[in-house]
């Protein structure tokens, strides 16, 4: 893995990696994957995947109404609140509502 | 002996005799930890005001001669993985430093009803990946048998609270190894569950197709008793098996008649210490003198197990870890920024460098143009490991091993390394990846006085059988019975 595929992966796992930690980063996941690289060695052409330990399918309940949280407990842990919902970053730009 | 060397079914029978109460037992063990734990820091968070009136309030109970629950009075360390309502529940990551969950995990619910006695929230590896409990974003813990050692990982401070004297019972979770190692090295008994035996709701998600929850104790008899409070099929955890649970603790002294153990070639290799290996062979031999069957089998596909797990449980944490976005709960970067900015510099912030090496792994395996060569290529192996251990099984009632290579190492010793340190789950990971229930049981000491392990593995869902194996060697051995010496501060 180079630099550019970490930066690459980092971006995909919206990640923000400090440049100082990027060489070392690039150095420990290519040794990794190396590793992981013995895998290629057996054959598996016949081989179902194993997803999950248990061999359950779909597990249904009925459609019953449950409690739920109330808002004020819902909302305890947010980094921001405003009123009765998660505050977050505006996404779109108030400028470019005369635009649309 | 002091209350605190007590094991938890001689607390409880300690109170039905009415030679102490649950308030003086929380007493004895808040005492420990006060003076014990400035050294070892296997806490996070300790609740002594909570732990005192619960304890109060079973004392109450008792006195009013209403009925009490199976660990009245008795208490449990939890590792601080699992949410407990109203309380800090970090994961060992800056990202939940203030983090208090509005509701209880189903293991925290069932020991509550079981009168249990909550005293606080162990360490670990930030968010249970790694092997030492060095990932923490805490602190660092200490084996109660040397303090210059790691208690293994990632549940390190559940083992070591209980190898210490600082509560008789604790709860884990095991992802790869994450009970059975610490409690390898820390020389006490820990239990991985059958993958569906105990839920995993209010469990902070690591790996979900690996996840189990499973206790610590000091003897195999109070780990069964623990294991059978918190085990049992959950309606809010859709892979929790709607099975009974079996009286774990009543057939316990029932010894396993015929006996065939299975020692599997593959665990005796290249990287196993040889005073490790010596404790395992005098161990199989116990067992033979117990009239057991000794018979060889092989896992033809071990070698390849931790490159396996390490894609799969990297490719599942990856996933689960994007919920950690800085929205609705959980640290947010400061600095302003728009949507992605703010997401990538809550995580670059708010996650360890373990945590973030295994996110970046998990995220380049299910890439596109790698899936097939990673993802599915490793879910194709898991089915070779899971046929090998169903071949065995076919042989052999219980497989015995070593549980982790060597005994604890030194602090920093593998920190900048992680090839290294993932190295260290060689024996406890295909347990995982195949489902199966697992345990590590103190089997003996290194000249330089460090815990050894002895492993038992188990078809799904034979919890019972491994436990009475486990049951019988113990019987014979009083490994179980030593305690570090433990220097206390005034």
């Amino acid at each position: 893995m180079d630099m550019k595929d970490v930066r690459d992966v980092a971006r995909l796992a919206r990640l923000e990696l400090r440049d100082a930690d990027l060489t070392t980063m690039a150095r420990q996941l290519t040794d990794i994957l190396t590793y992981f690289d013995q895998l290629q060695q057996l054959n598996t052409d016949d081989v179902e995947p194993l997803a999950h330990p248990l061999p359950v399918q779909n597990v249904f309940r009925s459609d019953e109404l449950q409690p739920s949280l109330p808002v004020d407990e819902a909302l305890a842990n947010a980094p921001e609140r405003i009123g009765d919902f998660f505050g977050v970053p505006a996404v779109l730009d108030p400028s470019d509502e005369m635009s649309h | 002996m002091t209350l605190i060397e007590r094991t938890a079914a001689e607390l409880l029978a300690l109170q039905q005799e009415g030679d102490a109460t649950a308030e003086v037992i929380a007493d004895a063990f808040l005492t420990a930890i006060r003076q014990r734990d400035p050294r070892v820091r296997a806490f996070l968070h300790v609740d002594e005001d909570g732990a005192l009136q619960q304890a109060r309030a079973v004392d109450a109970k008792r006195k009013s001669g209403r009925p009490l629950g199976r660990l009245a009075g008795v208490p449990v360390a939890i590792k601080d993985v699992l949410c407990i309502r109203g309380t800090l529940t970090t994961c060992g990551s800056r990202m939940l430093q203030n983090f208090r969950p509005p509701y209880d995990a189903t293991v925290i619910t069932r020991l509550k009803e079981a009168d249990a006695v909550l005293v606080g929230k162990t360490n670990m590896d930030e968010f249970a990946m790694g092997s030492s409990t060095e990932n923490s974003a805490y602190q660092i813990t200490r084996n109660p048998w040397d303090l210059q050692r790691i208690p293994g990982g990632s549940s390190g401070g559940s083992a070591a609270v209980v190898a210490a004297g600082e509560a008789p019972l604790a709860i884990g979770s095991d992802t790869g190894g994450s009970i059975r190692q610490p409690a390898s090295l820390c020389g006490v008994v820990g239990v991985k569950p059958t993958y569906g035996r105990v839920s995993r709701f209010g469990l902070v998600a690591f790996a979900s197709s690996l996840d189990q929850v499973g206790p610590f104790a000091h003897d195999v008899a109070d780990a069964a008793l623990l294991l059978e409070v918190i085990a049992g099929h959950d309606p809010r955890d859709s892979t929790s098996v709607d099975q009974p649970v079996p009286t774990y603790s009543k057939s316990l002294d029932e010894p396993v008649k015929p006996l065939t153990i299975g020692v599997p070639k593959e665990f005796f290799g290249e990287g196993l210490d040889s005073e490790v290996e010596s404790a395992i062979r005098t161990a199989v031999k116990e067992y033979e003198k117990l009239g057991a069957t000794i018979k060889e089998v092989s896992l033809p596909h071990s070698p390849y197990a931790i490159a396996t797990y390490y894609v799969v449980a990297t490719a599942e944490a990856s996933s689960n870890l994007a919920r950690y976005d800085g929205m609705h709960y959980g640290y947010r970067t400061t600095r302003k920024g728009d949507l992605i900015e703010t997401y990538s510099r809550t995580r670059g912030e708010g996650f360890g460098r373990e945590v973030q090496r295994r996110i970046m792994l998990g995220t380049y395996a299910l890439s596109s143009g790698y899936k097939d060569a990673y993802y599915v290529k490793a879910l194709k192996v898991r089915r070779l490991i899971k046929d090998d251990f169903d071949r065995a099984f076919a042989q052999c009632d219980v497989v015995v091993g070593p549980t982790a290579p060597t005994a604890a190492f030194k602090i920093g010793e593998k920190s900048a390394d992680p090839l290294a340190m993932y190295l260290s789950d060689i024996y406890t990971i295909s347990c995982n990846l195949a489902g199966l229930p697992g345990m590590s049981i103190p089997c003996g000491f290194t000249r330089g006085g460090l815990p050894i392990g002895l492993q038992l593995l188990a078809p799904p869902f034979a919890e019972e059988k491994m436990l009475r194996a486990a049951r019988m060697f113990e019987k014979l051995t009083d490994w179980h019975m030593k305690r570090p010496k433990m220097e206390e501060s005034p």
